[in-house]
């Protein structure tokens, strides 16, 4: 026996290989013209995962406090061999994670995958969202720069509004009244700490419930199989799906390496509270739509309309019954469509119309 | 192909495994090189003013700052406070496992309480498992200040 198959052989009485093995050989995906959008949750998972390592090389260096932090930061960006790279790869990649879990999120919503027997994929997927959400906006104030420390007044501001524990949310999240030094310590921790682990949990689940039920085939597709106009389909997971992932994860780190080179992300001014506000300053991109909505309804709809939106939206599947029999429904994707307009147009009008 | 040498999949197969390995490495080197980190301004430091004339009285240590590490100033006992002859200076990282050793004026030894390791005051180890003498810094005055700096300086 070669020392491969001993190895082989030693792991296998202990962990029984065959049997996994057996299971990866058999794993397949649905193949057919909408299958493109299996690759984006595979791509989501891979930006998490390259937001981890990136993230605990900036903890080597990274200072959690308002007199250092900004210094810190800095410091990584221009003395430490290829801090600046790190930094910026952290930053691009958190914003195209953010923004490829709302295309896998709108994909899924169109193509009904919520539907039953998927509805804690689905809710599980939502939450996952806005933990990453919850992770922008704690990530973006730790360089304790001007924008992130305005930003962030702005943000936890909103908290207030909270029915019955509103003061005592506001503090729990500012570390006090105000947004300073306690802020920062604060959101460092639920950056590295307390976000890691819950959104790891979460994501444990999503994974598990996605392996348990494999990927959901969209309805129209189901049809023209059950009509007999199309055959069912499959692709081998291993090598011929997950050598397409490997492929679309090598493309995306060539890119973010690149964006990473070429504009490296900007520091900013150090934060101080007696600096006013510029005009037409901004939160996070993916926040601005709901920051732009409420130029134009009072704060207390607006805030309480996308509570109540997103309390909705999380609870879809319940609500779609005719995508749960398997009938198509044009409805749903009308909403699905009307609400993926409403929030590009807004951010577009909050980036090239500022004034408005 | 007739003379064909290598089977087109293996060939392909070598292909794709020095473009993994290339891209490995083309990853792992930037991140190697950041974990270290550039050389800090401070741990060049080879002179500190470690004390003021008087403030030791002969047979006393101190333990103070030099660049990122501890030093041990100790004004013999007998020693003039006031000449640079009377003091002996070291590093006060012991050479056995690091722990930072103080000066026992009922022993007039410096001492490690980490293993119980005894240094006379040359540095030589006289008892104790530290496995060579601690390094000598000169000791010099100006004005009131006591001045501690590296051989090597």
């Amino acid at each position: 026996m070669d020392l491969k198959e001993r190895l082989y052989n030693w792991w296998n009485e202990r962990v029984d290989l065959d049997n996994l093995l057996a299971f990866l050989n058999h794993k397949t995906v649905p193949h057919h013209r909408h299958s493109i959008w299996y690759y984006v949750g595979g791509m989501c998972l891979y930006l998490f995962i390259v937001q981890v390592i990136t993230g605990i090389l900036l903890l080597l260096y990274y200072k959690p406090t308002a007199e250092a932090a900004y210094e810190s930061v800095q410091y990584i960006m221009t003395d430490v061999p290829f801090g600046w790279l790190v930094r910026s790869i952290h930053s691009y990649a958190a914003n195209i994670f953010i923004g490829l879990i709302f295309v896998h999120m709108f994909s899924v919503f169109l193509m009904k995958a919520y539907r039953k027997p998927r509805e804690l994929t689905w809710i599980t997927g939502v939450v996952l969202l806005l933990l990453a959400m919850g992770f922008g906006f704690s990530g973006y104030l730790l360089p304790w720069n001007q924008l992130a420390y305005l930003a962030t007044n702005v943000g936890t501001n909103f908290a207030i509004m909270t029915p019955v524990i509103g003061d005592w949310l506001l503090v729990f999240l500012r570390g006090g009244t105000e947004v300073t030094g306690a802020t920062l310590t604060r959101f460092f921790g639920f950056h590295v700490a307390v976000l890691p682990g819950i959104f790891t949990s979460v994501l444990g689940l999503h994974l598990l419930f996605v392996q348990r039920l494999g990927m959901s085939v969209p309805i129209s597709i189901e049809k023209e199989i059950s009509d007999g106009k199309a055959q069912r389909e499959e692709m081998p997971f291993v090598p011929n799906f997950l050598y397409r992932d490997i492929l679309g994860w090598t493309l995306a780190l060539g890119l973010i390496v690149l964006l990473s080179s070429m504009f490296p992300w900007e520091l900013g001014e150090k934060a101080d509270i007696l600096t006013p506000a510029p005009p037409h300053v901004k939160p996070e991109w993916f926040f601005v739509f709901m920051y732009q909505t409420l130029k134009y309804v009072p704060k207390t709809i607006g805030v309480f309309g996308f509570a109540i939106g997103g309390a909705v939206w999380i609870l879809l599947p319940f609500f779609d019954r005719k995508s749960n029999r398997g009938e198509p429904n044009k409805l749903y994707t009308v909403i699905g469509v009307f609400v993926v307009i409403y929030m590009v147009a807004l951010t577009l009008i909050g980036y090239l119309a500022p004034g408005e | 192909m007739a003379d064909e040498k290598i089977p087109r999949r293996e060939a392909l197969n070598y292909l794709l495994g020095a473009g993994v390995g290339a891209l490995g490495i083309a990853t792992l080197y930037p991140v190697v090189t950041y974990i270290i980190p550039p050389k800090a301004s401070g741990a060049g430091t080879s002179s500190v003013s470690a004390a003021k004339v008087g403030e030791l009285k002969p047979n006393q240590g101190k333990i103070f700052k030099f660049g990122n590490s501890p030093g041990i100033l100790v004004l013999k006992p007998g020693g003039d406070p006031a000449s640079a002859l009377g003091y002996v200076a070291f590093t006060a990282v012991c050479t056995h496992l690091n722990c930072t050793v103080q000066y026992r004026d009922d022993l007039k030894e410096i001492w490690c309480a980490c293993h119980n390791g005894h240094f006379d005051l040359n540095g030589k180890v006289m008892s104790g498992p530290p496995p060579t003498p601690l390094q000598e810094y000169r000791v010099a005055i100006k004005g009131d200040e006591i001045f501690v700096s590296s051989e090597e300086a």
